[in-house]
C-alpha cells in the first residue's frame, strides 16, 4: 500500500507543490520582517529608555508566554469582533511576524548586552564617533553573537508555518489534510508532508550552518 | 624640549555623590614620562580616563598643545582622543578583528586612509613591537603580552602626541610582563610623551622623569624618583614602595 | 476537520459541557458585562482543560526524561551505529512539524487497528519530539562536563556504565535544568495545537465555547492567559528545583549550552 506510485505523482504531489508555494510565501516575508523587527525591538530593550524598555518587555514576555495557536486564533477569530479583518494568509503572516520578532528580540538584545564596555571605549579612546563605535564595533560582534539563535528562530519559523493550517490558510499542512482527509490515507500524505518540512528545515540549518562557518571568528560562536 | 604638550588643571570627578578626583593639576612636557602611582582606588585610573574624556570629568580643563579641550564640541573631542593614545589594562582589542585590523581600523575610519595604506601603516607597527608574524591572528589567538603589544601597535599607529597607559601589565602573567615592559622602555627611550599609572617601581624608578603619588583622588607628592625615593627622605611615595617591596619579599 | 474528533478518553474533571446562556451582547449592546458572564460560566470547563494539558505535558516531559537520557548517553559514547541512529531519530523529530507528526500518528494507529484515542496520540507525539529535545540538552550538558571526570572514575577501578551512572549524569543533570525549564514552556505552547485531534484541553475547551457564544476574543485571552499563569508556575518551581539541587560551583547561568545545539 505505501508503493502506491499512482496516488503520489497524482493526487499528493500536486496538492503539496501548490502547498509549498504558500508555506514559501508565508516563510520568507515573516521571516524577513520579523527578523527586522526582532532588531528594533532588541535595540530598544537594550538601550531604550525606561518606557520603551518596559513596554519590549512587556511585549517579549507576553508573546513568548503565550501559544502561537492562540495568538494566530485571537488574530484570526478574535479581532473581528472589533473591527479588524484579516484573510487567513495575512492573519498567518501577521501572527507569525509579531511572534518572530518577539523571539529575535530576545536574541538581538542578549548580544548587544554581551559586547563589553571596554570595546567601546577602545573605539572612542581612538577617536571615533558614536555612529562609527556601532557601524564598526558593535554590530560586527552582535550579528556574529545573535546568528545562532536567530538562525534556530527562523528554523521553528518554517515548522511551526503549519500552524496557518489552523485558521485555514492552506500551506503544505492543509493541502495535505485535504487530500488526507478525501482519501483517508493519513499515513501516506503525512509521511510526504514530513519530508517536505524535512526538507526544508534540513536545507535551512546546512545554509546557517555555511553562514555560521562562514563568519567564524576565534573567540565568537558557539562555545 | 621644554614645550608643554598636554595641561592637566583643576580635574574633579564625583560618582555617587563620593569624591574619587579633587582638583588634580599637572603639566607634560614634550618627551616626558610621567609615572601615576598610588594605592588602588585612589583614581589613578580614573584620572587617565578622564583626561580623554571616557570618563567625563565634573569641572577642569584640558589643554593640548595650547589648545583648550571642547567637550561638548563632539567633532573636537574625536579629534582630540584621536591625537590622545590609551593602552587599557585589560587590552580591550576589538574582538572580531585580527591584529592587523585591530590597528588599521582606527586609521581607515578616523584618520580616513585606504585600506592598502593603512594595512601598510598596521603592519609597520605591529613589526614595531615584533607581532608582524602574528598579524593575521584574532584576539582569542594571542596571549595577554601579545594583546598589550597589539593595543600598544593600534595606539602608536595613530601618531599620538601623548599616550596614557593604564597599568599596562597588571593583567598580564609574571614571565609576560617584561615584552610590554620593552617596548614601552623603547618608546620613552625614543622621546614619546607618556603618562603611565603602574606598579612597576623599578621600572618607574629607572625610566620617569616624575612621579606623581595620589591617595583618595589626590595627587599629594610630585617630584623626580631620586627626589621622592631617597634613602632616608620621609615621603609618602617611599613609604608606599617600601611596603610594595615588602609584599613582593 | 472535526471528521475524526472523538472524545477524550482521560478528560478527568467535566464530562459533560455546561451550559451557556445565549449571547445577549449585539441586542443589548452591554459588551464587556456579557463577555465577563460568559467567561465566568465558562471558567470552570476550560480550567478543566488545564487539568488536562497538564498531564499530556507532564507525560510528555516524563517520557522524553526516561528516553532522553539514554539516547543522550549513546550519542555521547556510543559506538557510530548508535550515534548514527540517535542523530536519524533527532533529525527526524526535531525536523518535523508538531503537526504533521498528531496527523502522522493518528494515520499510523489507525492503520495499525489501534483505537485512536487523541489523548494519547498528543502524548505520543509531544513525548517523541521532548525525547529528541531532550536527549540534544543532556548530550550538551554531558558534553561540556571536563574530561577528567570520567578519567577519574576509570582511574578509580569504575566500570564505564557504573562511571557514567553515578558520576556524569547527576552532574549533567543539574547543568540540564535550565534547558529543561526552556523545555518545558516550548512544550506547552506546543500542546495546544493539540486541539486538532479533539485532545480536551485548554485550547479545544476555549475554541468550542467560543464557537458556541461568538465571545472569541474573550475566551482565548482566557486561554492565553492559563498558558502565560502555567508558565510562570512551573519555572518558578524549576528555579526552586534547580536552587535545591545545587551544588557549589555548578553554575547553571549557562547552562544553556546543549538547547542551541543543532543535530
Amino acid at each position: 500500500m505505501l508503493l502506491d506510485i499512482d496516488f503520489f505523482t497524482q493526487d499528493v504531489l500536486p496538492a503539496l507543490n501548490q502547498g509549498l508555494l504558500v508555506t514559501l510565501a508565508l516563510i520568507i516575508p515573516a521571516g524577513v520582517i520579523g527578523f527586522i523587527g526582532g532588531i528594533v525591538l532588541g535595540c530598544a530593550r537594550a538601550f531604550g529608555g525606561p518606557v520603551l524598555r518596559g513596554f519590549g518587555n512587556a511585549y517579549t514576555t507576553t508573546l513568548r508566554g503565550v501559544p502561537l495557536a492562540v495568538q494566530l486564533m485571537m488574530i484570526y477569530y478574535a479581532l473581528p469582533k472589533i473591527g479588524i479583518y484579516f484573510d487567513a494568509y495575512g492573519a498567518a503572516l501577521l501572527s507569525f511576524i509579531l511572534c518572530s520578532a518577539a523571539y529575535h528580540s530576545e536574541y538581538v538584545r542578549g548580544a548587544l548586552l554581551s559586547i563589553r564596555q571596554g570595546q567601546i571605549r577602545a573605539a572612542q579612546a581612538l577617536g571615533m564617533t558614536t555612529f562609527q563605535t556601532i557601524l564598526w564595533i558593535v554590530v560586527p560582534q552582535a550579528a556574529r553573537r545573535a546568528l545562532p539563535g536567530c538562525g534556530n528562530e527562523i528554523v521553528y519559523l518554517i515548522k511551526y508555518s503549519s500552524l496557518a493550517y489552523l485558521v485555514t490558510c492552506m500551506e503544505l499542512m492543509g493541502e495535505g489534510k485535504v487530500v488526507a482527509s478525501d482519501t483517508f490515507r493519513f499515513t501516506e500524505v503525512f509521511m510526504a508532508v514530513g519530508a517536505y518540512y524535512l526538507v526544508l528545515v534540513t536545507l535551512a540549518t546546512w545554509l546557517l550552518h555555511w553562514l555560521e562557518r562562514r563568519t567564524y571568528i576565534p573567540g565568537f560562536g558557539a562555545r | 624640549m621644554t614645550e608643554d604638550v598636554l595641561q592637566v588643571s583643576h580635574i574633579s570627578k564625583q560618582l555617587g555623590g563620593k569624591p574619587i578626583l579633587q582638583d588634580c593639576s599637572f603639566t607634560v612636557k614634550r618627551g616626558e614620562l610621567k609615572v601615576l602611582i598610588g594605592p588602588s582606588g585612589a583614581g589613578k585610573s580614573t584620572l587617565l580616563q578622564c583626561i580623554n574624556c571616557l570618563i567625563p570629568p565634573d569641572s577642569g580643563d584640558i589643554w593640548l598643545e595650547g589648545t583648550k579641550l571642547d567637550r561638548a564640541n563632539k567633532a573636537h573631542l574625536c579629534a582630540f582622543r584621536a591625537q590622545v593614545g590609551m593602552i587599557f589594562q585589560d587590552f580591550n582589542l576589538f574582538d572580531h578583528l585580527t591584529a592587523e585590523e585591530n590597528v588599521a581600523i582606527a586609521l581607515r575610519k578616523v584618520r580616513g586612509m585606504s585600506r592598502k595604506d593603512a594595512a601598510d601603516r598596521a603592519l609597520e607597527e605591529l613589526g614595531r613591537v615584533g607581532l608582524a608574524r602574528r598579524s593575521q591572528l584574532y584576539p582569542a589567538q594571542l596571549s595577554g603580552g601579545q594583546k598589550q603589544r597589539v593595543a600598544m601597535a593600534r595606539a602608536l599607529a595613530m601618531d599620538p602626541k601623548v599616550i596614557l597607559l593604564d597599568e599596562p601589565t597588571s593583567a598580564l602573567d609574571p614571565e609576560l610582563v617584561g615584552e610590554v615592559l620593552a617596548v614601552i622602555r623603547d618608546l620613552a627611550q625614543n622621546g614619546m610623551t607618556m603618562i603611565m599609572a603602574t606598579h612597576q617601581m623599578d621600572f618607574a624608578r629607572a625610566l620617569a622623569h616624575e612621579i606623581l603619588f595620589m591617595e583618595r583622588g589626590k595627587i599629594i607628592e610630585q617630584g623626580a624618583p631620586d627626589v621622592l625615593l631617597a634613602e632616608g627622605c620621609n615621603t609618602r611615595t617611599r613609604d608606599f614602595c617600601c611596603r610594595l617591596l615588602e609584599m613582593g619579599a | 476537520m472535526r471528521c475524526m474528533r472523538r472524545r477524550g478518553g482521560r478528560t478527568g474533571s467535566p464530562a459533560a459541557s455546561p451550559h451557556f446562556p445565549a449571547n445577549p451582547r449585539k441586542k443589548n449592546g452591554i459588551f464587556m458585562a456579557s463577555s465577563l458572564q460568559v467567561v465566568m460560566d465558562a471558567l470552570p470547563f476550560i480550567l478543566g482543560g488545564t487539568v488536562v494539558t497538564v498531564c499530556a505535558v507532564a507525560i510528555a516531559l516524563g517520557m522524553g526524561l526516561v528516553f532522553g537520557v539514554p539516547l543522550a548517553v549513546a550519542q555521547v559514547y556510543g559506538g557510530p551505529l548508535a550515534r548514527r541512529c540517535v542523530g536519524l531519530y533527532v533529525w527526524f523529530f526535531r525536523g518535523v512539524p508538531i503537526l504533521v507528526l498528531l496527523f502522522l500518528f493518528y494515520g499510523l494507529f489507525v492503520s495499525c487497528g489501534l483505537n485512536p484515542n487523541p489523548f494519547l496520540i498528543s502524548c505520543c507525539v509531544m513525548g517523541c519530539t521532548s525525547t529528541a529535545y531532550q536527549s540534544q540538552i543532556f548530550r550538551g550538558a554531558i558534553e561540556s562536563l571536563p574530561q577528567g571526570q570520567l578519567k577519574a572514575a576509570r582511574a578509580l577501578g569504575m566500570h564505564d556504565a557504573g562511571a557514567i551512572r553515578s558520576i556524569i549524569l547527576p552532574q549533567a543533570m543539574r547543568l540540564s535544568i535550565p534547558g529543561w525549564a526552556n523545555e518545558f514552556s516550548i512544550l506547552l505552547k506546543d500542546s495546544a495545537v493539540c486541539y486538532v485531534l479533539g485532545t480536551q484541553e485548554i485550547m479545544s475547551r476555549a475554541n468550542s465555547v467560543a464557537a458556541r457564544t461568538h465571545e472569541h476574543l474573550a475566551m482565548f485571552a482566557v486561554a492565553g492567559v492559563i498558558y502565560f499563569v502555567l508558565t510562570i508556575i512551573v519555572l518558578a518551581l524549576l528555579r526552586r528545583l534547580e536552587n535545591a539541587v545545587q551544588i557549589p560551583g555548578y553554575s547553571t547561568g549557562n547552562g544553556m549550552a546543549g538547547f542551541e545545539c543543532k543535530g
